[in-house]
């Protein structure tokens, strides 16, 4: 057994957290930030942190990922990092020649008090940022919230390029959150089969999934440019996908430049595809095109197909919250039972939500905000599931109980191709599913006796 | 594609190159570097000194780690039965949570820790109030969880600067819990610049808390230590599969498919071998100051650096039977070995490689490249002191700031428990003979002149190295890999091995020469461009022919 010290019975923990789920601040800022053409993410703190995330995010999209550092020594520790972030811009720009700088703090920089905005001044001032270029900078300390905080704070400090001219652009601003390279170009690609213009922020499409050509560029032709950034304050309003990862910036906008939003969630599964599209259509005052009508029927259909697979199957799922809230839906929308749910990141609303969205199931719901994946296998094994939905870090848990994994999340270290199939949208469900009903049937085919092994399913 | 380098090599003189890949830097920058890239003299006393250990230059995207990734990834990780709780923000923790492929095998029983991650994932009201109630509670949880032999307590960025006393913490907390032994490394990230005091660190640690900790006799003819080595890809499970054959009995390894009795006994050898000697020196000369074992460098990465090594370690036992033993064993796993040379050398002879990894690994690698026929033209190392650059004899070096703050712990000879495994003259009759005690030669004499070695190599100098030099593999890690293979150059990661290994050892050797012929001679890179982009001019419209 792999996990083999985990015990059934399950004790209270106030202070050990055992097998996250979860990780700190500031990958998520960095990989956000990757969602910013010709954006250098740069790593305030030890250079540690930064090649961590690096690797990480390395290990997930298989594709080269950039980043700098401040590279904090004990001198700088005690000191402060003022001198070592305006070292590091300057070096930055002489030799990488980003247009953007996105700079995030650590719980190294955070704990001794270094201020970003004061810093970016004294560079500004003392001429270390070329014309045209920028440096933005977001707070992200690792001993708040989770990943998924970070990464919507870089996405709410990118609104600090909105402007408002006075003259709206006639475009919606789009907030995917974190999803994958594959999601972002699919929201792009759903709002323009609706017809809707939009400016989405951050876009990894174009950066994470590059091609191999003999020729690397630091920074890949995709990514949300500084001017759509720019004219984002000019926009008709915004759509911020996922309360955790989007909202933040979407009010910011509304704050600022009096550009209205709404907050939906993620488009995963059909009922939230459906709510996506409905908004959209709604804002932008146009019918749905039939081609997106026969998309959504097409999922429908496969629906109706497998359904006698995926009836009452019961269900562990753990990742980010927003990701959770639309695939909880997703499977009680084709009457699996999601029994146990668990993200690390904070948040009560969380748990009211799959509340909420799990209450009519014939059966008991264990859910956990700022939870683990030591809890979780712990509920596994006092009641077992068909079907485990996690990161790659789940395999060893569906080893151990003999349970199938359907890999989906983030990270994803052991699988490729997340960034070029979307889960997103009509599509999306489409593969989600296949993905869903292929591990339920291989596990099928590999228990069944031979008198019972069939050739048609 | 050799010819292609050669001519490569041809039009571009090193010099030409080191300036090249510096000529973008602002000047203090490039002066900087500059000491760190060398154009090598084969050591014929005329190389110059290389800058070494000193700090990462803030915004340079360098391949380095931090203090902590040395301390818990490296030297600790890899031990099984030991619960490694990392006292910070969930960070650290995660990140390092099975990232390494240290193999391990606890059999069916056996404690086993590796596949779990333990954090106490602090808040910001512990950064502000103190996060030692929250380490004290912690502790406890996973003893009463698991009621392991021994946890071991890392701190990360923040514990230093708000001040917790881990140290005092697992004091208490080992005389409380009675049965567990419990002891904390103080490796904050910022310490030293880069993963090598983290090793220093968890060296210290390891050797004040737990080596020395079993007396209870362990068995064996020929015992020996193995030092330096992680058991990456299953390397270790190789290495032992060798020793085991070779009537070799393995105490401990520090620390790939270690347990905690092993580092507990480790001083029941009597002789340390030491694979990385970055990584784990001080533990080498430490067990031979307070117990008396002497220490020799070895390498089981390469063939016949394998069989080397072996015949080194038999040397050092002055017993006929088992040098001759030693010798059956290299006789019987050579025409394997042997066998895959032949067949892989008319693909791999004179095609180029580089190799920028570790303190160690730049180095112990070119024996494998060499045995296939290919030519090392630029390595270096990510983390190195002078020492492994230039050999032991530049010893001791200077002490500058971020040395200074890493503990270098005096050791004395154990009143009881130190003896001499050789005496004086038996040790130097043994010098006299060709085993060199307590000594590395490093990098460069290996290497060829005109090569270029370079010291924490980063993103843009390797592109410019790259672009220039064309070789025919790269070699470094995972942030370094895809931005190389962009250029379609192969990229084989020597710190994690892609998902390939054992490399070590004669098997391991047979593993590498079939992945390196994989890597060089795949059909991927003839495909950058399309047919069209090949030949890109046009006929008419919809002209048929």
């Amino acid at each position: 057994m792999l996990l083999r010290h985990t015990p059934k019975e399950i004790t209270e923990r106030t202070a050990l957290t055992i097998n996250p789920a979860k990780t700190c601040q500031p990958i998520g800022a960095m990989y956000a930030a990757l969602g910013i053409h010709g954006c250098l993410p740069h790593s305030h703190g030890s250079q540690g942190c930064c090649a961590y995330h690096r690797s990480t995010l390395t290990r997930h999209y298989k594709e080269p990922i950039s980043a700098a550092s401040s590279s904090f020594t004990e001198g700088a520790s005690v000191f402060g990092g003022q001198a070592n972030l305006l070292q590091a811009i300057d070096n930055i720009f002489t030799i990488y020649k980003p247009d953007v700088i996105a700079v995030h703090t650590t719980c190294l920089s955070e704990t001794i008090g270094d201020d970003l905005k004061q810093i970016r001044k004294k560079a500004i001032s003392e001429g270390k940022i070329p014309e045209g270029k920028y440096v933005i900078g977001a707070s992200t300390p690792s001993y708040v919230g989770s990943h998924v905080t970070g990464f919507s704070t870089m996405v709410k400090t990118m609104t600090e390029f909105a402007e408002s001219t006075g003259k709206k652009n006639g475009k919606v601003n789009i907030i995917p959150g974190w999803v994958e390279p594959a999601d972002m170009a699919e929201v792009k690609r759903m709002a323009k089969l609706i017809g809707v213009d939009s400016i989405v922020f951050p876009d990894t499409s174009g950066v994470l999934d590059a091609p191999l050509t003999g020729e690397y560029k630091m920074f890949p032709d995709g990514g949300t440019t500084v001017e759509e950034l720019k004219s984002s304050g000019d926009s008709v309003g915004t759509l911020a996908l996922g309360e955790w990862c989007s909202a933040a910036a979407a009010r910011e906008l509304d704050k600022l430049h009096k550009v209205p939003c709404k907050v939906l969630d993620m488009p995963f599964g059909l009922k939230a595809t459906d709510r996506f599209v409905d908004a959209l259509r709604t804002i932008a005052g146009v019918s749905v095109s039939d081609e997106l009508a026969y998309e959504r029927g097409q999922l429908v259909d496969l629906i109706s197909d497998m359904h006698q697979y995926f009836y009452h199957k019961k269900v562990a799922i753990a990742g980010d919250p927003d990701q959770l809230i639309a695939m909880t839906e997703f499977l009680v929308s084709i009457d699996m039972l999601p029994v146990h749910v668990v993200t690390g990141t904070p948040g009560k609303k969380f748990e009211e939500r799959i509340r909420e969205i799990t209450a009519d199931m014939p059966c008991e719901v264990n859910v956990k905000a700022k939870g683990d994946l030591f809890l979780l296998h712990q509920w596994m094994k006092n009641d077992p599931v068909d079907l485990l939905i996690c990161n790659s870090y789940g395999k060893y848990m569906a080893r151990d109980e003999d349970v199938p994994l359907v890999r989906w999340g983030f990270p994803i270290l052991d699988r490729q191709c997340h960034q070029y199939f979307p889960t997103v949208g009509y599509k999306g469900g489409l593969r989600l599913l296949e993905k869903i009903l292929d591990r339920l049937l291989d596990r099928k085919e590999r228990d069944d006796p031979e008198p019972k092994f069939e050739l048609v399913l | 594609m050799a010819t292609t380098a050669k001519k490569k090599l041809v039009q571009w003189d090193p010099t030409d190159i080191k300036a090249e890949m510096i000529a973008k830097y602002p000047p203090k920058v490039a002066r900087k570097r500059a000491k760190q890239i060398m154009i090598n003299e084969a050591l014929e006393n005329e190389t110059p000194e290389i800058l070494a250990n000193v700090r990462t230059i803030p915004g340079i995207i360098t391949m380095r780690g931090c203090t902590y990734a040395g301390c818990k990834g490296v030297i600790m990780g890899p031990t099984r039965d030991i619960v490694n709780l990392v006292h910070g923000p969930i960070g650290c923790g995660f990140y390092a949570w099975l990232t390494r492929r240290n193999q391990t095998d606890p059999g069916p029983d056996g404690e086993n820790y590796m596949n779990y991650c333990f954090s106490t994932d602090m808040q910001d009201s512990d950064i502000i109030f103190g996060g030692e109630k929250r380490l004290v509670r912690a502790i406890q949880e996973a003893y009463d969880l698991f009621h392991p032999k021994a946890i071991g307590v890392f701190s990360t960025c923040p514990v230093g600067l708000i001040g917790d006393d881990i140290h005092t913490i697992a004091k208490n907390m080992k005389e409380k819990l009675g049965d567990c032994n419990v002891f904390a490394f103080s490796c904050e990230g910022y310490k030293g610049v880069s993963q090598s005091a983290g090793h220093h660190i968890a060296n210290n640690q390891v050797f004040r808390h737990v080596v020395g900790e079993n007396d209870a006799p362990k068995e064996g003819e020929f015992k020996i230590n193995l030092l330096g080595e992680y058991n990456i890809g299953g390397d270790g499970f190789e290495i032992d599969r060798i020793f085991k054959k070779c009537g070799i009995t393995n105490i401990s390894t520090f620390s790939g498919n270690s347990t905690y009795d092993q580092f507990a006994s480790a001083h029941q050898a009597d002789l340390s071998a030491v694979m990385c000697h970055r990584s784990i020196n001080y533990v080498a000369d430490m067990l031979e100051v307070k117990y008396g074992i002497p220490w020799i460098k070895v390498n089981f990465i390469g063939a016949e650096a394998t069989a080397k090594s072996l015949r080194k370690i038999a040397m050092y036992f002055e017993n006929q039977a088992f040098i001759d033993r030693v010798e059956k064993v290299i006789a019987e796993e050579m025409p394997d070995v042997e066998a895959a040379i032949a067949d892989v050398l008319p693909r791999t002879e004179g095609k180029t490689a580089m190799i920028f990894v570790g303190g160690s690994r730049a180095h112990h690698y070119q024996e494998l490249f060499k045995e296939m026929g290919m030519k090392i033209i630029s390595a270096g190392y990510e983390f190195a002191h002078r020492d492994d650059y230039e050999g032991r004899q530049v010893l001791p070096l200077k002490v500058d700031a971020d040395s200074r703050n890493i503990e270098e712990i005096e050791v004395e000879a154990d009143p009881e428990r130190f003896h001499p495994r050789k005496s004086k003259e038996e040790l130097q009759a043994l010098e006299e003979a060709g085993l060199k005690f307590r000594h590395y030669d490093g990098l460069i004499p290996d290497m060829e002149s005109r090569t270029l070695v370079i010291d924490d190599l980063n993103q843009h100098e390797a592109e410019k190295l790259v672009e220039l030099m064309k070789p025919d593999i790269f070699c470094a890690g995972i942030k370094e890999k895809f931005s190389i293979q962009k250029l379609g150059v192969p990229m084989k990661q020597l710190h994690s091995y892609d998902s390939g290994g054992p490399y070590a050892g004669f098997k391991g050797a047979i593993n590498f020469y079939h992945e390196i012929d994989r890597l060089v001679n795949s059909k991927v890179w003839s495909y950058m461009k399309a047919p069209w982009q090949e030949n890109p001019q046009l006929t008419g419209a919809y002209v048929w022919e």
